[in-house]
């Protein structure tokens, strides 16, 4: 228990110094380039899940391609992923990218896919009684029925991202991993626990945002189910 | 990368093969240890929150706040308590498999059909017996379902662990980098997807052993 508080005192000391608000190491710079690459691989990995997992849960085709992809690619390392892009490419942001949009297309494909397919086809058969066309069916009866899963798919990408966008550190890239990799190699224990509890709270915020966001967004009708998820 | 270096030296992966046997073996360890402890850990635990729904909500949310600690953090903090051992890598990865599993146990509990329980009942089956011998084992597919996701993103994780010098085949992604040499970080890294795959085909087969009677009725596992 001593230590513990031991430990919450040494963030704190951390976290107030004020060598820690200024410069390109300090907090705002990292925690922004953490942003910049976890919202950037976030918008990609998005648009690629959201995409394909719509289309492959609309047309009902491709299903066992598309559980086999995401099968396959979290399978990938990411942390080996993104050291050998960079070997490979040299250090810029791409490398970073390429491997965190790996990590984040699979849960946003497979929610996006399975919350599609998951729709009651008697409110889809009504929909197309109604005169829907294909387009309408799915704007506005398959992808407001399947939203908790796919905001569900969104939230597990998007924690999975801002976790993992610290391993970009090791090979000499920005990010809030700078803290926990460099306090490693200098043996200061304090910066690594500081660096921690950075990614932690920031991890924290985004799973509160997705909650909110599931409140504002997911149709009252559909509540009681996505309560569940 | 320097120049005229081709990107794997076959040679190398000849001169490597014991080494990189040892390292798959304690990858393994590293990244399936801590699936059968998560395992040990949620099986109880969903079973207790199935039987007594008012402790669910409360749990799945101890471990989806679990969940979303980076590794690399939850390493650190480990690291003040356990060392650089490997005791630090496996504590996490066993943390992290509790918010795929409890889910599962519960969702695969919540599947047996209600005739079932209370067939199960009118033999005579006692509680225990009733969730050992019929609930457990129809639960079974939904289950696996969550230890497949959990072992195979447990599998690549490991790797992480190399930055406190436990990473199973992670030594070569870090040792790569340092000597600006692909083959070593493309090899534990295309190993290291072999082993979340052939991983996850034997629970898939698993998943058949334990269920003849989905095969019977010609159901896909």
């Amino acid at each position: 228990m001593n230590d513990l508080l031991n430990q919450i005192q040494l963030v704190g000391e951390w976290l107030t110094s004020s060598a820690q608000w200024h410069g390109d190491d300090g907090i705002p710079h990292r925690l922004a380039e953490h942003l910049t690459y976890s919202g950037l691989s976030l918008l990609f990995a998005t648009l690629i899940g959201l995409a394909f997992g719509l289309l492959v849960g609309h047309t009902g085709r491709g299903a066992f391609a598309v559980a086999t992809v995401a099968n396959l690619a979290r399978a990938i390392p990411t942390f080996g992923l993104v050291v050998l892009v960079v070997t490979l490419a040299g250090l810029s942001t791409a490398p970073v990218l390429v491997a965190l949009v790996a990590l984040a297309v699979p849960p946003i494909l497979i929610n996006t896919f399975e919350g599609v397919r998951g729709v009651d086809p008697d409110a889809r058969d009504a929909a197309k009684g109604m005169g829907m066309t294909g387009w309408e069916v799915l704007l506005k009866v398959e992808v407001p029925m399947a939203l908790p899963l796919i905001l569900l798919g969104l939230r597990v990408a998007a924690i999975q991202v801002v976790a993992t966008a610290t391993v970009a550190a090791y090979p000499g890239l920005g990010g809030l991993g700078r803290y926990i990799v460099d306090g490693l190699s200098r043996n200061d224990y304090q910066l690594v626990i500081g660096g921690s509890a950075v990614v932690v709270a920031l991890a924290l915020v985004v799973q509160a945002a997705f909650t909110a966001l599931r409140r504002a967004v997911v149709s009252p009708g559909l509540r009681p189910a996505a309560a569940k998820s | 990368m320097r120049d005229g270096e081709p990107l794997i030296r076959w040679v190398w992966i000849g001169d490597h093969v014991g080494e990189l046997a040892h390292y798959t073996g304690v990858h393994l360890r590293l990244g399936l240890l801590p699936v059968l402890f998560g395992l040990i850990i949620s099986v109880p635990l969903g079973m207790l929150c199935h039987r007594y729904r008012w402790v669910y909500p409360p749990t799945l949310t101890a471990a989806n706040v679990l969940y979303s600690i980076p590794s690399l953090a939850l390493f650190m903090i480990f690291v003040r308590y356990t060392g650089l051992t490997e005791r630090t890598v496996m504590i996490p990865l066993t943390l992290y498999t509790l918010s795929v599993l409890i889910p599962n146990v519960v969702d695969g509990l919540a599947s047996v059909p209600d005739p079932v329980r209370q067939a199960a009942t009118a033999m005579g089956f006692s509680a225990v017996r009733r969730v050992v011998q019929v609930e457990l084992p129809i639960a079974v597919p939904v289950v696996v379902a969550g230890v497949r996701v959990a072992a195979v993103s447990s599998i690549s994780l490991v790797a992480v662990g190399q930055l406190i010098g436990q990473g199973g085949l992670g030594y070569y992604i870090t040792r790569g980098l340092q000597l600006d040499f692909p083959t070593p970080i493309i090899t534990a890294t295309v190993l290291i997807m072999l082993l979340a795959l052939v991983t996850d085909a034997l629970l898939v087969l698993t998943q058949r052993l334990l269920t003849p009677w989905a095969r019977g009725k010609g159901a896909k596992a």
